[in-house]
C-alpha cells in the first residue's frame, strides 16, 4: 500500500510518500499507524499526537478504525485550513 | 464547476463564463479570498498552499453538489488556488448563481464554510520569525458545523 504525507506529517516523517507492506496483523488504520511509528523518529515525531492526524483511505475521509488492505492509499495529514 | 490551480483568475471573466446568456439567473454572489499581511505579531511575507491532488477535486465536486442539492442554483464555480502567494493575492473564488438573491447568499456562504474545514489544503505562513504551519480553528468548525442538516434552512 502506498502512504502519503502532507503538510507538517511530511515534514517530521521527512518522506511525502512511501510504499509499505505491513504484515497481516495491521488490519485498520490505527494498527498501520502504530506500525508506522516504528520506521523511525520522524515517523514516530509526526504520528505521536493523533488529535491533529486526519486520515484519508484511497482520498475519502476516515476514523481510525477503517480497515486497510494491500494496493490502498493512505493519506496522513493535519487539520486542513483551506479556503 | 470546480478548479484547483496554481494560475490567478480574473472575477469578471469567471463571472461572465459562469452567467453566459442564461437569463434565469437573478443574482450572482461572489466571494474572493485573499492573502492577508497580519498574522498577529509579525507581518506575513508569503504563504504557501499545499494540497492532495485526487482528493481536492474530489472534495470540492462534493461539496459543489451538495451545494447544489440544497440551494436552487443555476451556476456555481469554485476555483482554489495552490502555490505561494504573497500579501494582496486572491486564493480563492466562490461563485453562485440563482434566480433569486437568497439561494445565492447562503449557498455562496455554506461553500465558503465548507471549504475550510473539507478540501485538502493546507497553508504554510512565512514571515520574520521563519515559517509556520497555519494550524486549524474551531471557530472554523463551528462555522461549518452550522450547516449540517439538523438545523440548516433548505
Amino acid at each position: 500500500m502506498k502512504i502519503v504525507y502532507f503538510a507538517w506529517l511530511r515534514e517530521k516523517a521527512g518522506v511525502s510518500e512511501e510504499q509499505v507492506s505491513p504484515p497481516a496483523t495491521v488490519k485498520d488504520v490505527k494498527g498501520l499507524i502504530e506500525w508506522l511509528c516504528g520506521h523511525g523518529a520522524g515517523h514516530a515525531e509526526a504520528l505521536a499526537d493523533l488529535s491533529v492526524v486526519r486520515v484519508a483511505v484511497n482520498q475519502e475521509y476516515v476514523h481510525l478504525d477503517h480497515p486497510v488492505e494491500a494496493g490502498d492509499e493512505i493519506a496522513l495529514f493535519p487539520p486542513v485550513t483551506g479556503g | 464547476m470546480i478548479r484547483v490551480q496554481r494560475e490567478d483568475f480574473d472575477v469578471s471573466a469567471e463571472m461572465a463564463a459562469l452567467t453566459g446568456d442564461n437569463h434565469a439567473i437573478g443574482g450572482v454572489c461572489v466571494f474572493v479570498g485573499v492573502v492577508r499581511e497580519e498574522t498577529g505579531e509579525e507581518a506575513l511575507s508569503a504563504m504557501t498552499l499545499e494540497h492532495y491532488p485526487g482528493m481536492t477535486e474530489k472534495e470540492l465536486r462534493r461539496i459543489e453538489a451538495e451545494a447544489r442539492e440544497r440551494w436552487q442554483l443555476e451556476g456555481c464555480l469554485i476555483i482554489h488556488r495552490y502555490g505561494r502567494l504573497e500579501p494582496g493575492q486572491q486564493i480563492v473564488l466562490v461563485a453562485t448563481a440563482s434566480a433569486h438573491r437568497h439561494a445565492a447568499f447562503e449557498a455562496c456562504q455554506f461553500l465558503t464554510d465548507w471549504l475550510k474545514t473539507k478540501a485538502p489544503f493546507w497553508k504554510l505562513e512565512e514571515s520574520g520569525q521563519g515559517p509556520r504551519w497555519v494550524e486549524a480553528k474551531d471557530s472554523d468548525d463551528a462555522a461549518a458545523t452550522r450547516w449540517s442538516r439538523d438545523d440548516a434552512a433548505e
